[in-house]
Formats: C-alpha cells, sequence, structure tokens
C-alpha cells in the first residue's frame, strides 16, 4: 500500500515536467510509429494524450484540494541560488495554472478523439498528428510556466503548430491565406513580448516572474514594458481591434484544430491575467499621473495605473461585445458566424475582469493581496468561471459545425436545412450548445453570465444592459441557425445523409455531458475550482513566497 | 532547377568537406566554445545548401530520399528528449545533468583547459539537437527547391 | 553618445519593419518586414548585454577581466532559431498561395467568398 502511494506522490512531484515532455514525446515517436499502421498511430495520439489529462487532472487535484503552490526547477537544485538569482527555469503551479490546466486538457481530449475520424479522408496524417501533439505540450508549457522567457518560447512554439494545422488543407487557397495572415499578427505579437521581456530583463537582472514580481517598481519603463505585454498578449487574445485574424482562422481551419485554437487563445488571456495581476500586482494601485487644478475649487485625483486599465478593458470589452455580436448577426458562413460568437464571449470575459480591476481600492501589505470590494471580487469569479463556459461551449458549436461539414460537405447557411431527421444526437447537442452560449438556465452560461451581469451592475449600469442586450441578440442569431440548418423541410441532395461517426459523437458528448454537469451543479464548481482560482490572482504575495522563502507574508490570508 | 557549370562543381567538391568538418566542430565544442547544436548544424546545412545549389535540385533529389531525412530528424529529436528522461531515471529530476563528476563518459571536472571530456550531458545533447537541425534544416531548404522546380516544370 | 546608437538603431529597424507590413500589398516584402523587426528585437537582446570595455564571456585562463553578461545572448540564440522556423513556414505559404492564386499581391487573395 505504501508503495503505491510513493509511487503516486512520486509522480504528483514530478507532474508538471511530464505533462510538457509526454506529448513532446509522442509528437516526435509519431512519424516512427506512423510508418507501421495508421490505426495504431491514431491510438497512440489518443493514448498519450489521455496520460497528459491523467497527470493534469492529478496536479489539479493536489492544487485545488489543498490551496497550496508547487514549483518544479528543471536540472534540480533550489530555485535561488545563494546570492538571490534565480538562474534557473521553473514551473510554478498555483490554483490560476491548475483551472487552466483542466480547461486545456479536456479540449485537447475531445480534439483527439475527434480528429480520429473527421481527418480519416485526409492524406498526410503523420505530420497532423505531430502538429497537434506539439501544440498541445505548447499550450501545456504556456499555462504551467514560471518564467517570462519560458512563456514566449512555449508562445512561439504554439503559433507556429497552429498556423501548420490552419493550413492543413493546402488544396484550398483560403485556408493557406489564412494561416498566413494568423502568423503574421503571431509573429508581431510575440516580437512585442520579446522587446518587453527583454526591458524587464535589462532593468532587473531577473527573468523569473516571482523574482520580477518582488523586484518590479512603476518606472517609465516599466510601463512601456506593461503596454507592450498588454498589446502582444491582446493580440493573440483577439480582441478588437486586433481581431481581423480570428473569423478567418477559425472559419477555414479543421474542426478539432479550432478546438485547440480556442484553447490556445484562452492560454494568452491567461498569460494577460498573470502579467496584470501577480507581475505587476504590488503597483497595481501605483499613481501614474497626479492631476491637480483649480475648478471651482480644488480638484485633487490620482490616475492609478488599475484605473487607466479598467477603462481601457471595459472600453474594448464594450467594442469586442458589439463588433461579435453584430458580425455574427449578418454572416451566412456557419463557422464563421460562431467564430463571432467567440470574439463576442471573449468581449464578456473581459468585461469583468475589466471591472474588477477598476474595483481594486489598495494593497495590503500585510497578507501582500489586492483588496477589491465585493462586486470586484464577484466580477473576478465570474470571468474567470466564463473562460471554462466559454471554452466549453464554443468548442460544442464548432464541433457541430464540423460534423455538419463533414456529412454533407456544405458549409453556407443557406444551403442546409432539414438536417434534424437524418442527425439525431447532433441537433440535440447543437441544441445543448446554443442554450448554454446564450445564457439560459440550468446550463453553464447562466451561471457564469449572471455573475458578470450582477457585477457589472455595480460598476455601471449601462455596461450591464449592453451585455444583456447582446447575449439576447446573439441567442436570436443562433436561434436563426438552429432554425435554418436543422428544421425545416427536407431536401433531396441531404436525403443519405448518415449520422455522423462515432468518435465525432463521443467528443461532442464529452463535452455536452460537462456543460449539464457544470449547469447543475454551479456552486460546487464555483467553490472548488473557480474561487481558489480567484484568490491565487489576487494573493501575489504567495506566488512570490513559493520561490522567495524569504519574502515575508503574514499566515492570514484571504479578506 | 538544373546544375551549374563544372568549375562551380569542382569548387564545391573541394570546399564541402572543409564546411562539413568545420560545421562538426562547432557542435562538439559546443560547451567551451561559442557554439553548439544549432549553430553547427545550421554550418553544415549552408554546406548542404551549396551542394544543391551547384549540382541541382533533379540530381540531389535522386540522391537523397525525403523520408530519411523526416526519419533522421525524428532520431535527433527523440535523442535530446531521451537524455531529459534519462535524467529523470538516473538523477532524481527531469533535464538533470547526472554524467557530471561520474568520469563515465563526460563527466571529468576541470583538469585543464581546453578538456572536451567535461559538462556530463550537455555534448550529447549538442550532438542530438545538431543531427536534428542538419536533417531539418535540409529538408527545407531542398522542399522549396522541389516545388519551384515542380511549378517550372508544368 | 556612441553608446546610444544601437538604440537608435534598434528603434529604426523596428519601425521600417512595421512601416513594410502595414503599408507594402507585396506578400514577400511583409515578410521582409517581419524579420526587420526580428533583427531589431535580437540587435536590442545583444546591447543590452554590453558593458563597456568587456570581453566576451568565455574563460580562457589568462586572468579575469570584465565579461559582458551571458543571458542575453543565451536568449538571442533562440530567438534566432524561432526566427528561422517561423520565416521557413511563413516562406512555404507564400509559395501555396501563389501555386493557387498566380499572383502575390495581398489584396487579391482570399477573396473568394465564403458564402458561395
Amino acid at each position: 500500500m505504501t508503495g503505491e502511494l510513493d509511487l503516486l506522490a512520486e509522480l504528483l512531484k514530478h507532474s508538471p515536467a511530464l505533462i510538457v515532455a509526454i506529448p513532446l514525446l509522442g509528437a516526435f515517436l509519431t512519424p516512427l510509429i506512423g510508418k507501421i499502421n495508421d490505426k495504431i498511430r491514431n491510438g497512440f495520439a489518443v493514448f498519450i494524450v489521455a496520460l497528459t489529462s491523467f497527470f493534469a487532472f492529478l496536479l489539479a487535484n493536489d492544487i485545488l484540494s489543498n490551496g497550496s503552490i508547487r514549483t518544479y526547477v528543471f536540472g534540480g537544485g533550489s530555485a535561488l541560488t545563494d546570492g538571490g538569482f534565480a538562474v534557473r527555469i521553473l514551473f510554478e503551479i498555483d490554483g490560476m495554472n491548475a483551472f487552466m490546466a483542466i480547461i486545456a486538457s479536456i479540449l485537447a481530449l475531445a480534439g483527439v478523439i475527434y480528429s480520429w475520424s473527421f481527418m480519416k479522408e485526409n492524406t498526410g496524417l503523420d505530420k497532423y498528428y505531430t502538429l497537434i501533439l506539439l501544440m498541445i505540450a505548447g499550450m501545456f508549457g504556456m499555462i504551467l510556466t514560471g518564467d517570462m522567457f519560458n512563456f514566449f518560447v512555449f508562445l512561439e512554439i504554439t503559433s507556429i503548430a497552429a498556423c501548420a494545422l490552419i493550413a492543413f488543407r493546402t488544396n484550398q487557397g483560403k485556408a493557406v491565406d489564412a494561416g498566413f495572415k494568423y502568423i503574421v499578427i503571431s509573429a508581431i505579437g510575440a516580437l512585442f513580448i520579446l522587446f518587453a521581456i527583454a526591458i524587464l530583463y535589462s532593468q532587473y537582472n531577473a527573468l523569473n516572474m516571482a523574482v520580477l514580481a518582488r523586484e518590479i517598481q512603476l518606472t517609465f519603463l516599466d510601463k512601456i514594458a506593461l503596454a507592450l505585454l498588454i498589446t502582444g498578449l491582446a493580440m493573440k487574445a483577439g480582441i478588437v481591434p486586433m481581431h481581423m485574424w480570428l473569423p478567418d482562422a477559425y472559419g477555414r481551419a479543421p474542426a478539432s484544430v479550432t478546438l485547440l485554437l480556442v484553447g490556445a487563445t484562452q492560454a494568452s488571456l491567461y498569460g494577460a491575467l498573470r502579467m496584470t495581476s501577480t507581475l505587476y500586482g504590488k503597483n497595481i494601485v501605483g499613481v501614474i499621473k497626479h492631476a491637480d487644478f483649480n475648478l471651482f475649487s480644488q480638484v485633487v485625483f490620482d490616475i492609478t495605473l488599475n484605473g487607466v486599465l479598467g477603462f481601457i478593458v471595459i472600453l474594448l470589452a464594450i467594442l469586442t461585445i458589439f463588433i461579435g455580436v453584430l458580425m455574427a448577426l449578418k454572416e451566412t458562413n456557419f463557422k464563421r458566424m460562431i467564430a463571432f460568437a467567440a470574439v463576442a464571449e471573449i468581449g464578456y470575459i473581459i468585461l469583468a475582469i475589466g471591472s474588477a480591476f477598476l474595483a481594486v481600492s489598495s494593497i495590503d501589505s500585510v497578507t501582500s493581496s489586492a483588496v477589491l470590494s465585493q462586486p470586484g471580487y464577484m466580477a473576478l469569479k465570474g470571468g474567470i468561471f466564463h473562460i471554462l463556459n466559454d471554452a466549453l461551449d464554443i468548442g460544442l458549436l464548432f464541433l457541430v459545425a464540423g460534423a455538419i461539414y463533414y456529412t454533407t460537405k456544405e458549409t453556407s447557411l443557406n444551403k442546409l436545412g432539414g438536417l434534424a431527421r437524418n442527425m439525431k444526437y447532433t441537433t440535440i447537442f447543437f441544441l445543448i450548445g446554443l442554450l448554454a452560449v446564450a445564457g439560459m438556465p440550468p446550463l453553464n452560461g447562466f451561471a457564469s453570465k449572471i455573475l458578470i451581469y450582477e457585477s457589472t451592475y455595480q460598476v455601471n449600469p449601462i455596461l450591464s444592459i449592453i451585455a444583456i442586450l447582446c447575449s439576447i441578440l446573439l441567442l436570436a442569431a443562433f436561434v436563426k441557425v438552429f432554425h435554418s440548418a436543422f428544421l425545416g423541410p427536407k431536401q433531396e441532395k441531404f436525403d443519405n445523409v448518415k449520422e455522423a461517426p462515432k468518435s465525432m459523437l463521443v467528443a461532442m458528448g464529452i463535452l455536452a455531458c460537462i456543460i449539464i454537469f457544470i449547469g447543475l451543479f454551479p456552486e460546487y464548481v464555483l467553490n472548488n475550482i473557480v474561487t481558489p482560482a480567484a484568490d491565487a490572482l489576487v494573493n501575489f504575495g504567495n506566488y512570490i513566497h513559493a520561490v522567495d522563502s524569504n519574502y515575508v507574508i503574514s499566515l492570514i490570508g484571504g479578506f | 532547377m538544373s546544375g551549374m557549370s563544372r568549375i562551380v562543381k569542382t569548387v564545391t567538391n573541394i570546399t564541402f568537406p572543409l564546411v562539413l568538418i568545420y560545421g562538426l566542430y562547432v557542435i562538439a565544442h559546443g560547451h567551451l566554445t561559442p557554439g553548439g547544436g544549432f549553430q553547427g548544424g545550421a554550418v553544415v546545412a549552408s554546406g548542404l545548401a551549396m551542394i544543391l545549389v551547384a549540382y541541382g535540385s533533379v540530381w540531389t533529389m535522386g540522391k537523397i530520399n525525403e523520408k530519411h531525412l523526416s526519419a533522421l530528424e525524428s532520431v535527433g529529436a527523440l535523442g535530446f528528449i531521451g537524455l531529459a528522461f534519462l535524467g529523470l531515471i538516473f538523477g532524481t529530476w527531469f533535464f538533470n545533468n547526472y554524467l557530471v563528476g561520474d568520469e563515465f563518459l563526460f563527466g571529468e571536472i576541470g583538469k585543464g583547459l581546453a578538456n572536451i571530456n567535461t559538462a556530463g550531458v550537455i555534448p550529447l545533447m549538442n550532438f542530438a539537437v545538431g543531427l536534428k537541425v542538419i536533417a531539418g534544416l535540409f529538408a527545407i531548404v531542398l522542399v522549396m527547391a522541389y516545388a519551384t522546380r515542380l511549378k517550372e516544370g508544368k | 553618445m556612441i553608446y546610444q546608437i544601437p538604440y537608435i538603431a534598434v528603434v529604426a529597424l523596428i519601425l521600417i519593419g512595421l512601416y513594410a507590413i502595414i503599408f507594402r500589398r507585396n506578400l514577400i516584402k511583409m515578410v521582409i518586414g517581419i524579420t526587420l523587426i526580428e533583427s531589431g528585437v535580437n540587435l536590442f537582446l545583444i546591447t543590452l548585454a554590453f558593458r563597456k570595455e568587456s570581453t566576451a564571456p568565455i574563460y580562457h585562463g589568462t586572468g579575469s577581466r570584465l565579461m559582458s553578461l551571458p543571458v542575453p545572448h543565451a536568449l538571442t540564440l533562440t530567438s534566432i532559431v524561432i526566427g528561422v522556423a517561423v520565416t521557413a513556414l511563413m516562406l512555404t505559404l507564400v509559395i501555396h498561395i501563389y501555386k493557387h492564386y498566380k499572383t502575390l499581391d495581398a489584396r487579391k487573395i482570399g477573396m473568394e467568398g465564403d458564402e458561395e
């Protein structure tokens, strides 16, 4: 019995490295195994992703139930050398990392199972599975790392693999064009991030996120670095005005690739959250400009960093929601419409995060955490919860669109119709996805959206009204799609359309079951999975303490 | 793409071994002098690209099978990841340098200035990365030359 | 003043690269623009490592001198490798686009309707 527990503890200790290393090993073994047999290669890829998901769930279970932070130094040794320099690359996993790891592993598992039969008619599948495993390794590396330059390297690995996968159908010119647009914007964003990392390194001689969080002050160069970091990561996350690549890339890629692209976009959003809340956490209420002028009396106020950030983020969020919903209403291509809905959902996440930024009032120097008002904390929890729900809902919708493309080879909504008789299960899955995206109870979209509505109402009632309106418009758009694609009279050319193959149904079933589970038990998910993540983002002192044990925080945490 | 004149081919015959030796030297001494896996691999790949330009893509593609290049690249990458996993098994951490201080393969410490026999796992990883870079960069150049030849042939 | 020239060169390279990406229509010129931005960022990384009157950070046993920082050299090397991969990928995509559309004008490609 102790032998088993020891093995489990050993695996848990090494799991951060194994989560990234096992997909890499699988990616390099796949061309050699693919020479033997095709089915063995597909099964091997699913096995590798299942093993990675097992380790990710093991790690997440440990982190979320204990509330502790794990670090893993590559190559052994301690995190800080004798002089206090952090020279080794380390992975640092707290509640937010564990939360994102759960999302990434669910998406990866569904994507690989789906592509077993979705990609059956394509050639060059050796390279496809290699690229999928590389992209999964890159996503997990981006999520788990605690080192800035390591984050940049994994970001580039994910972008390059994703671009090659978007342009996978090289016989279609528009897919290759979408891949080209994606890589141009990705490369520029990543180079901005590298520039910011170089500025931060030159000032503080450290690449480690925890050491940087300890040292950063708000000098002029640091503000430039923050602006570059946020711009670069916003380019990768598809926030207006840098969203041009998103409809093309999501709409023209194979459906399983789009699922993983959603994961990569969420990982970039996580990166932006980590940079602003933990890296600049000490200075989040730092004064940028102290203004006083005489209007009718002496008016003195401070322009703080969180005020500027919150204002800009909320402005961009409103623009994103508007543009996403309005463009989704007029689209007639199935996948492009869901892509615009994805843009709008990212706008909802950022709306909640921006409200949380505005609600930070001070820094508690005893516990080294930010002090939020109660609506701000609710907004933060709603935003983080919505990351999970958005990935699941939009992912399910994309898988349904892929299934329809696989069976009917049609992408335009004008030419589809009456498919509900032939494809019963797919219709049910689409109905679940539709209700979840629009925020209907008892599905998961309702739980996170009501948190966002309630908390943004406290900031400004107009924001809440806009959010509810656009949610209703999104529901209208999707009901139109449902009616035109699934209901309606039967068309002759779809007479012998069969149901989608089993592995695609299994993948869609996994996502649908998790959506229903979260919808029925939102309290459980909120208390056990989302609240530790929100706490981890707010308490940046714990993050620093895990690397530098001399950093003094008191043992009273929280609010 | 057809080859170039006889003078160019003769000069390439003489200079390619020099480039190859220089590239392998840069890979092998990566832990002592500037260089290492990627730099040396890029030098050797430049030499191979020189052969591609001098002799023409038709001749080169007849001599080298692209599947062998792909297999070689996979072997190089597997060597790198395998050494990292061996660090997990023999040392106690992933990527651990378990050959240092061992006197086994590359394990000596000190004992002179230009001692190649040092730094443990790092020269082995340099060889693996160098092999992968040679195969990878040459495959890129070869496939691009082949693609342009197809376009002209149409 | 002479120690500020590399920083001016970095800003100039990045601005020229951004200009090439935004305002030029030929796809190859866009690729060259990205290469220019990347060269600018690499130059920035190496310039940060320099200290006055320092040599390369290699031990050669003849007494110790001031050495420049070795970490940015490693970061630059990784960045160059990533740049090679991105450039190779972009050029391969340009070959495919040319084979399909017979033109390299960025405004004329990808325009086939998605609605069909």
